[in-house]
């Protein structure tokens, strides 16, 4: 698994506080892991504090399961 | 009855009336105090008559980056940020006929807009401690209107109305957000009606005088406290009955 990947697993796991077991990468949000529509806005925050970079609203829209979040942190970051 | 001790509370326009009085009553309630404001020597004055617990910050609200820094700064001298008291707040009157774009605004923007902008920087640490206090200091005239207010009565209506938006948008997190609406307080400002002026206004006073600032202050403490925690999206008008609403 790769460090953008973890990284992104460990904020899930803090932020909405599910187990790390539920954390797969097809996981979606708020179908899969219980998170509104505020908890989405704060995990995005999370994210871009980590990563140190800025994922734009239309962008964010988007990030919907775990694998999104990778994929865009991945491209913004290489 | 309501005890602040271990909360951390910031105070905008600390150095006005209003403001000095409600730092000093969530002070004695036990809270620690940032105080801002434009006054560098009114705020020092107060700190000291504050003693410990006291921080003082100042910022020019009317700036975007020196709103943002202020929640930082408050943050970072206090260790979080649990009650956010938006106080600060300027007139610049005149009948709209003749008012500027300027005076309109420059209202606008530190009544309302830095108001906006303490409370988006203010919500990010409470909703990561699933806990806060927004307290967002309207005026009745943000209700009834008021002629030569057109810009200061439009922000505090504002105000009226993102207290309530906000107060939806957090409150799934602990965070409440209120208003207080003060009537006719006695202050500087006040001072400078005559007496025919102040006959007419307390005419229309039920309770027969102008508020003090401690009437306000006991207000903002009741909403900061942890018993109002089932009070949320409110405009607790303090008028003495001059408007029932």
């Amino acid at each position: 698994m790769s460090d953008v990947a973890e990284r992104v697993k460990k904020i899930v796991v803090e932020h909405l506080g599910v187990e790390e077991a539920k954390v797969t990468e097809n996981a979606s949000f708020i179908d899969d892991l219980g998170a509104d529509s505020l908890d989405t806005v704060e995990l995005v925050m999370a994210f871009e504090e980590e990563f140190g970079c800025e994922i734009p609203d239309d962008a964010a829209e988007k990030i919907l399961t775990v694998k999104d979040a990778i994929d865009f942190i991945s491209k913004a970051n290489a | 009855m309501f005890n602040l001790t271990g909360k951390n509370a910031l105070v905008t326009g600390a150095s006005g009336g209003i403001g000095r009085a409600i730092a000093t009553l969530l002070h004695q309630a036990g809270a620690t105090v940032a105080i801002h404001g434009t006054r560098r020597e009114a705020l020092d004055a107060l700190a000291a008559e504050l003693g410990d617990r006291v921080h003082v910050l100042t910022a020019n609200l009317s700036k975007t980056d020196e709103v943002e820094q202020l929640v930082k700064d408050a943050e970072a001298a206090m260790g979080s940020l649990d009650i956010l008291v938006n106080n600060a707040g300027i007139t610049k009157d005149g009948l709209v006929m003749r008012m500027k774009d300027e005076d309109w605004e420059a209202v606008i923007a530190v009544n309302l807009t830095a108001a906006f902008r303490l409370c988006r920087g203010a919500i990010k640490g409470m909703m990561k401690r699933r806990a806060g206090r927004i307290i967002n200091i309207t005026s009745i005239v943000g209700v009834t209107g008021n002629p030569g207010q057109v810009n200061y009565c439009a922000s505090k209506a504002g105000m009226i109305g993102m207290t309530k938006s906000l107060a939806q948008e957090v409150a799934s997190r602990g965070i409440t957000v209120n208003a207080v609406a003060p009537g006719f307080i006695a202050t500087a400002m006040t001072d400078e009606l005559n007496d025919d002026q102040k006959t007419k206004l307390l005419s229309n006073i039920p309770l027969g005088r102008m508020g003090s600032v401690e009437d306000i202050a006991a207000a903002v403490l009741y909403l900061a406290s942890d018993q109002a925690a089932y009070v949320t999206g409110q405009t607790l008008h303090v008028n003495g009955g001059m408007a029932m609403i």
